[in-house]
């Protein structure tokens, strides 16, 4: 509260200055303000819709890498080691910039710039993910699968009813952080041209000239999303801490 | 139950288990018939972990067999499932699922392995709850319960499996005193009802009381095997004399 408080506060403090900065150009009170202002804030949607797509596949992704690199069976685990140093190694924007120009002619597959999207930040945050489910997983103590085994669970019901519930609590914060990050990334898919928040804000830019309200805007934006999003991941973690009591 | 053809409910012939160069056990073998109550002793590092977790499966043993209920244990999933659904195990630290209430804890089993519906398990449940005599828990977490009253549910869990078989490795040990006799008195009237049982436990009153059979180990190996009032009395072994006369004296 405090924090949105001091946002609205810089916002009222910079448009007092409107006789050096442009705010017109975002100002809700003229026509053309309005009209640019929704502009740039219908920018959310793809944003949002394309970093909660790409986070709910890439935490799947990632325990899928994760698993087998939890096995005894050094082959799987070497998978597990060889797909995590790879992702890691290659920047999120080249990822981008290869799914969308590179993977159509490679494989004969039409991809649209939101599913390269996609494709290239789950891609690239799958491989966290599995780092962040291995050392999870990794957390929970043994006699917990003994006992799961000396009441006959198999592999699937050990992970699903007894470690993976434990895990998830213990990597929430994690997980938490993924999603921030995610958000921001997201920004990096504005280069092959999706609609979203930090693409908006440069076309208007190109229309209207005037960078440096069009971009204070979008740092607003951007704060606020992670605020929120930052509160309510707090709140979840709270509220499986609750019944937790471990 | 204990009438039943008297055969062996487990057999270990010959086996032996080393954790890289260091043998934990060495040509170990014993008989446990069926409805019999085996108590193992022996210093700490002797290998008697070892040996009960070799049972059920948790350890693979490198020598010898091991035939539970006539299922040769062969470490394919199709034996180590049938063993593990007549084997039951309670542990020293509890390990019960701190993310389940009471009741979740001991319903996950015969739900998920079994068959069972849910109301059907409740209801089993809480019959075992009241053996063990916390029915009143069903709805906490672990977490909110004494240490006595956390083994006396993971006691009641593996029992809710109905198993045939069930083994202690020092259920007692973590726990303060005042409430060691809660859990052993489960354990005797456990005992009494036919139960085949194997207690790795110091707790030489309750075995005396209990036990058919007493194993004292050292070093990987069995190295006294007798009824407890010959072992108590008068045993074979210099190393037994000294070892129980240590643990009687505390
Ligand atoms: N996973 C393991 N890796 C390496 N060594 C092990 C492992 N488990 C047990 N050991 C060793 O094997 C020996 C026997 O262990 P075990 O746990 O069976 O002893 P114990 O008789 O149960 O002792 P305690 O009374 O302390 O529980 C010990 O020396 C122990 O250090
Ligand atoms: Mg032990």
């Amino acid at each position: 509260m405090k924090k949105l408080s001091v946002l609205l506060f810089l916002t009222l403090f910079l448009s007092g200055c409107s006789d050096n900065w442009g705010w017109y150009v975002v100002n809700p009170y003229n026509k053309s303000g309005w009209v640019n202002l929704k502009f740039l804030i219908s920018g959310y949607y793809f944003t949002l819709l394309l970093s909660f797509t790409s986070i709910l596949i890439s935490v799947a992704v990632g325990l899928l890498v994760a698993l087998p690199g939890l096995s005894k069976n050094p082959w799987l685990r070497k998978f597990n080691r060889v797909y995590v140093e790879i992702v890691r190694s290659v920047p999120i924007l080249v990822l981008i910039l290869w799914v969308y120009y590179g993977l159509p002619p490679m494989t004969g597959l039409e991809i649209n710039v939101f599913w390269a999207g996609v494709v290239a930040l789950a891609l690239s945050d799958s491989a966290f993910q599995a780092e962040i489910f291995r050392a999870g997983i990794q957390s929970i103590d043994k006699g917990q699968y003994e006992a799961s085994h000396s009441i006959s669970l198999n592999y699937r019901d050990t992970m699903r009813f007894v470690i993976l519930p434990q895990a998830i609590r213990r990597i929430l914060p994690a997980l938490g952080n993924q999603l921030v990050y995610m958000l921001k990334m997201s920004s990096l898919v504005s280069v092959i041209g999706m609609q979203e928040l930090t693409r908006k804000a440069n076309e208007l830019v190109v229309t209207e000239y005037r960078p440096l309200e069009i971009y204070t805007i979008l740092v607003l934006e951007y704060l606020a999303l992670i605020l929120v999003v930052s509160a309510g991941v707090r709140w979840l973690e709270r509220r499986l801490k609750s019944d937790e009591r471990v | 139950m204990p009438e039943s053809p008297v055969g062996n409910d487990i057999e270990i012939k010959n086996i032996s288990k080393a954790f890289g160069e260091f043998a934990a056990l060495k040509d170990v073998s014993l008989n446990v018939k069926r409805g019999e109550r085996v108590v193992v002793c022996g210093p700490s590092g002797s290998g008697k972990s070892t040996l009960i977790r070799c049972i059920n499966g948790l350890e693979s043993h490198e020598e010898g067999s091991i035939t539970v209920d006539g299922i040769l244990l062969n470490h394919k999933t199709k034996s180590l499932e049938q063993i593990r659904s007549r084997v039951g195990m309670v542990f020293q630290q509890f390990n019960l699922f701190p993310h389940l209430t009471v009741l979740e804890n001991i319903t996950l089993g015969p739900i998920r392995s079994k068959k069972v519906t849910q109301e059907q398990a409740n209801v089993r449940a809480m019959g075992y709850l009241e053996r063990v005599k916390i029915p009143e828990q069903a709805y906490k977490y672990p977490r909110q319960l004494s240490g006595g009253q956390q083994q006396r549910v993971a006691i009641a869990r593996s029992l809710c499996m109905e198993p045939k078989i069930l083994l202690f490795d020092e259920p007692t040990s973590a726990l303060d005193p005042e409430m060691i006799s809660e859990v052993l008195e489960v354990m005797i009237e456990l005992a009494e009802t036919g139960m085949t049982m194997i207690c790795v436990t110091h707790e030489m009153g309750f075995a005396r009381r209990v036990a058919d059979k007493m194993v004292f180990m050292d070093q990987g190996r069995i190295v006294e095997m007798a009824p407890p009032t010959k072992f108590f009395d008068s045993p074979d072994t210099d190393r037994c004399k000294t070892f129980l006369k240590q643990i009687l004296h505390h």
